[in-house]
């Protein structure tokens, strides 16, 4: 790892070619594009609590190939403006005002993680919207509910509530704490077990900002892991099985980190939509594109040719 | 007539809560339904409440604020409530439609500051279901800043409501609460969750006067 105090590098690791921002009925997104600006769109979608930059290796590796690589901020994330609600609704919102500020027709769709669970919920009412969609780790299954008995699971629902209503009475007071590069990086290093320290440094440098009291990252204060509402796994994976356009799944099988649905193959091939393809790694964590950036970006381009 | 209107802050977002009524002992607070703020006059199901009578406009709606970009949820709801439990202690609620699920939500979430909460007919009452409705995605073209809020008339009618996850709030209200019966059903349009709520044994299934009669106390 090489930098002055302020920066990181990382090897494959480049920040965008251009940056620019669109708007979702108010809430500024930022938007981030690798790529030549003539060559054929795909759109990249992060996952909850990621930012656009944690594509800063994988996005370079499809642009490189000939994409122009386009991927925004979800809102409170990142450089996108704070709002005063998110919810999984709003976030689908704003991905259908972000896709259809940049493109002018169907494009391919990557989603990773939360971000592709809402893909397929956005192309479940807007199916126009995609030419193809490749969801990385984003197809959710009741495998992943935790097995815990109904008294506790009650137990946690209230205590999330609770703590949820405290958090909202006390908004306006809410920072992130301020830390060092270092810091903030072995702080989310329980969220990402599987990733280099110095990744986690680098993110630390294009996700967070530095003040007079240290690094914070820039994500609303007021989000957590988690959330709230009623939510059902086949909610979405009924979707899943209504796409009409080319599909690619590609699963980790790695169930000893926090993040990810760790659904298995046996949960979702029974909504696989027809021609459908999906792949299994047992040996790679929820965060493909960032353990194994060459193989599954190689995956991508491949699966993606035909609708290039 | 309303008497008075005050505002609160709900992390950082004006609500307003309007005195419909002036009174001893614990107030009553109404919630209105979806799309609607709160009655310009004190109703008349509330003459015998010896208290205040209160009414809240929710979270774009009425006089309060309306927020950039919509993001509704019910449970986002529960926070302007939260606000005004906080502003005036324990308060016993009347909700309409809407305003009856976001009563039972905050029953189970806060059960030592509601003393008593009536679940009432009203508008947006079934929400979107029990199951997700239709997919509907769509932009507002230009950020909003009349009431009601579209972004609330649209997400607030299609939130699902599965009957389940409205008996667990209910089991957190008895558990909390040290009222034998806190939540009573007062609704005659029994969508799923409010016939699940109805139907369990320790929820009162009153007509609305009977039923603020038993939290006058």
């Amino acid at each position: 790892m090489e930098g002055t105090d302020d920066t990181r590098s990382f090897p494959g690791a480049r920040p965008p070619d251009r940056t620019g921002r669109v708007d979702s009925s108010g809430v500024g997104l930022a938007v981030n594009e690798w790529g030549e600006p003539d060559a054929p769109l795909l759109a990249l979608v992060h996952g909850g609590f990621d930012f656009s930059r944690t594509f800063d290796v994988f996005a370079p590796m499809l642009a490189d190939a000939g994409w122009r690589v386009v991927s925004w901020d979800a809102r409170g994330h990142g450089d996108s403006d704070r709002a005063r609600y998110y919810s999984w609704a709003s976030d689908v919102r704003d991905h259908l005002a972000a896709i259809t500020s940049l493109a002018d027709g169907p494009i391919p769709i990557v989603g990773h993680s939360k971000g592709g669970g809402q893909i397929l919920d956005l192309l479940d009412g807007r199916p126009s919207l995609a030419r193809a969609f490749v969801n990385l780790d984003g197809l959710p299954s009741q495998f992943s509910a935790p097995d815990i008995n109904d008294r506790e699971r009650r137990r946690m629902r209230r205590a999330d509530l609770t703590s949820t209503l405290d958090r909202s009475s006390r908004r306006t007071e809410l920072q992130r704490r301020p830390d060092t590069i270092e810091g903030l990086a072995s702080r989310r290093a329980p969220m990402n077990p599987r990733l280099p320290k110095e990744w986690l440094e680098y993110l630390v440098t294009v996700g967070a900002r530095r003040d007079a009291d240290g690094w914070r990252w820039k994500i609303d204060p007021f989000l957590h892991l988690g959330g709230f509402g009623p939510w059902r796994s086949s909610w979405s994976m009924e979707h899943l099985a209504a796409l009409d356009v080319p599909f690619l799944g590609v699963l980790s099988g790695v169930t000893d980190e926090p993040m990810g649905w760790k659904s298995r193959l046996e949960d979702v091939a029974p909504f696989l939509p027809a021609d459908g393809r999906l792949e299994f790694f047992d040996d790679i964590g929820h965060f493909l594109h960032i353990e194994q950036p060459r193989l599954i970006a190689d995956m991508v381009l491949e699966f993606l040719e035909p609708v290039r | 007539m309303i008497l008075r209107t005050e505002s609160l802050t709900s992390g950082g977002l004006r609500l307003a809560l309007h005195t419909l009524a002036e009174g001893d002992g614990r107030p009553l607070l109404l919630l209105h339904g979806l799309g609607e703020h709160a009655p310009a006059e004190r109703p008349s199901w509330t003459s015998a409440w010896p208290g205040p009578v209160l009414a809240l406009d929710f979270t774009g709606h009425g006089e309060s604020e309306v927020p950039v970009g919509g993001g509704y949820m019910p449970e986002s709801l529960m926070a302007d409530v939260d606000a005004v439990l906080t502003a005036k202690g324990p308060c016993t609620i009347v909700g309409r439609g809407l305003g009856a699920w976001v009563a039972l939500l905050i029953s189970g979430a806060r059960p030592e500051l509601v003393h008593g909460a009536v679940l009432a007919d009203g508008s947006g009452l079934a929400g979107g279901g029990p199951q997700p409705p239709s997919p509907y995605v769509e932009v507002l073209p230009v950020a909003v800043t009349t009431t009601p809020d579209p972004f609330a008339l649209l997400e607030l009618s299609r939130d699902v409501r599965p009957p389940d996850y409205a008996l667990d709030f209910v089991r957190f209200a008895i558990e909390g609460s040290t009222l034998e019966y806190p939540i009573v059903v007062s609704a005659r349009i029994r969508p799923d969750w409010v016939a699940a709520v109805a139907a369990e044994p320790d929820v009162l299934d009153l007509p609305l006067t009977e039923a603020l009669l038993r939290f006058a106390d």
